[in-house]
């Protein structure tokens, strides 16, 4: 079977998206912040909104608005504030806040639906160019920092103490995260960029004896993900970023329930 | 040659806008020297031992430490989150090189060899202290710091931790900064005791009155009679030769 075109850049596009998504992801589930990507990724469409506005880059525009969601975050959490209520809060209001903005927009006709939910199939060869520098640069930022930032996340005293310093640690996160929504915005859409960061590490979790096996194991299963995703959405027809988000949460419960079964039948020792 | 390891000087510290957690620390730590910091909760314990350690930059004063200071920090209790699969090993290769044999090594000198392979989260109570301090151990520190490292141990784990401990630094010949959240839990080698309530309450060495019966029957012979009294030393502790004199335990509350 030959390859399309688009198929091959779709194909590229998610695994790289996919290759990031892994390592950020283990850090997401390690650090709790699950509900900080959903915040973050949201805050993307007002991104969008703006870009088109001032016509800028999609990709400047998501990325400026991510990085404004996360310090926020952080600066209203660091006063007190509950986070789970900053962030029910701040999620859900910069999500509604982008769709309003994005309906003033007088002559573009945006499709809302692929900033939403992606449109992977269209990634044209520049746009891959753009989300592959994103994704090169998340990975070479978490395997850079990969010592402080896993030292942090054990215990901030002990990184302290090491001479590590977690704030800064906690900012190349923040980076990263914002990265990789404003890379992945096209491929998976602002709605399930957290599955791609979430899903996979948990899946991976329920296999790997170390840190870094478990963010190996993540890139892999987010690559299946993608690979089973877009096959099904050739053949079945059915919408391509919720497909792949559809069989990483396949991948998830066969894991999930494949070591389960396992535990059950292992012969006692 | 026997420059101190630690100087502080009228060192203030605060967290954003509240008054200081602390204020008006002199301290000195000498080479050797084991000196035990104990007080009330919030008295400033763990920050008094940040700010010595450079983990927290003071409001006012200065803390100088000795050029190339090799610290062994042991934190208080972590709390790991389950979705991160840690091994021993790797826990004690964190940041640091160790091979397999220097690692066994440190493991069996902390009292718990073999566990290399064990992931941390399985890990019971005292197991886990004692991987926090072999990995204090790894770097052969000059001085070894510990914040309420017996927190969540039973009291004969507690005992034993801290006879571990002597036990090391008699081996290092390291200082030992220690914090300890019970008053009377001092270790019976300590050169000194620092009381803190927000600044330095009073200092002095732990008394020989340790072994009366009733402390005894107190505290348990666990710590190996390792109970003090506070004395009150008028020079703030730069000699302490054992000219000091027993004070009544001063509160200033503000």
């Amino acid at each position: 079977m030959m390859l399309d075109d688009f198929m091959l850049r779709a194909l590229l596009a998610g695994m790289m998206v996919a290759a990031a998504a892994g390592p950020l992801g283990c850090f997401v589930i390690w650090r709790r912040m699950a509900y900080f990507g959903d915040a973050t990724a949201h805050a993307a469409i007002l991104g969008v909104a703006l870009a088109l506005t001032f016509s800028i880059s999609i990709f400047v525009g998501t990325l400026a608005t991510a990085l404004m969601m996360a310090v926020l975050v952080s600066t209203l959490a660091g006063r007190g504030w509950a986070m789970d209520t900053t962030l029910g809060v701040l999620a859900h209001s910069a999500l509604a806040l982008g769709l309003v903005a994005v309906s003033f927009l007088p002559r573009v006709r945006v499709d809302l639906t692929a900033y939403l939910f992606g449109d992977i199939l269209t990634v044209s060869w520049s746009e891959l160019w753009v989300i592959g520098g994103g994704a090169a640069a998340v990975l070479l930022l978490i395997l850079w920092r990969w010592s402080g930032l896993l030292t942090a996340t054990i215990s901030e005293e002990l990184a302290q103490s090491s001479g590590i310093r977690p704030d800064l640690e906690r900012l190349a996160l923040t980076l990263a995260l914002a990265l990789t929504v404003a890379a992945s915005l096209r491929v998976v859409g602002a709605l399930l960029i957290a599955a791609m960061l979430i899903v996979p590490a948990a899946a991976a979790r329920v296999y790997a004896r170390s840190p870094e096996g478990m963010a190996m194991l993540a890139v892999l299963f987010g690559w299946i993900a993608v690979v089973a995703g877009l096959g099904m959405s050739l053949q079945l027809d059915t919408p391509a970023g919720p497909s792949i988000v559809t069989a990483a949460a396949a991948i998830f419960t066969l894991s999930v329930g494949g070591a389960g079964l396992w535990r059950a039948l292992r012969p006692r020792g | 040659m026997s420059a101190p390891l630690i100087r502080m000087t009228g060192v203030s510290v605060a967290y954003g806008g509240t008054p200081p957690v602390l204020h008006g620390i002199d301290f000195v730590l000498e080479p050797g020297e084991i000196v035990t910091i104990v007080g009330p909760n919030g008295s400033g314990k763990s920050t008094f031992l940040k700010a010595a350690l450079g983990m927290v930059a003071p409001a006012a004063g200065r803390v100088v430490r000795a050029r190339g200071l090799r610290v062994g920090y042991v934190p208080q209790r972590l709390h790991l989150d389950p979705s991160l699969p840690l091994t021993v090993a790797r826990f004690l290769t964190l940041g640091q090189a160790l091979d397999r044999a220097e690692m066994e090594a440190l493991l069996r000198r902390v009292g718990v060899p073999g566990l290399a392979g064990r992931n941390m989260a399985t890990l019971s109570g005292g197991q886990f202290q004692r991987v926090l301090l072999a990995r204090a151990l790894a770097a052969r520190p000059q001085l070894l710091a510990l914040d309420e490292p017996t927190q969540g141990l039973d009291q004969p784990g507690i005992a034993a931790f801290y006879r571990l401990i002597e036990d090391v630094r008699q081996e290092l010949g390291c200082a030992v900064l220690l914090v300890s959240h019970d008053l009377h839990v001092v270790m019976s080698a300590s050169d000194r005791v620092l009381c803190l309530n927000g600044h330095i309450c009073c200092q002095g060495t732990p008394s020989a009155v340790s072994a009366a019966p009733e402390y005894r029957a107190l505290f348990g012979l666990g710590t190996g009679g390792a109970l003090a009294l506070y004395r009150h030393e008028h020079d703030h502790g730069h000699e302490h030769a054992g000219h000091a004199t027993a004070h009544e335990v001063h509160s200033h509350d503000a």
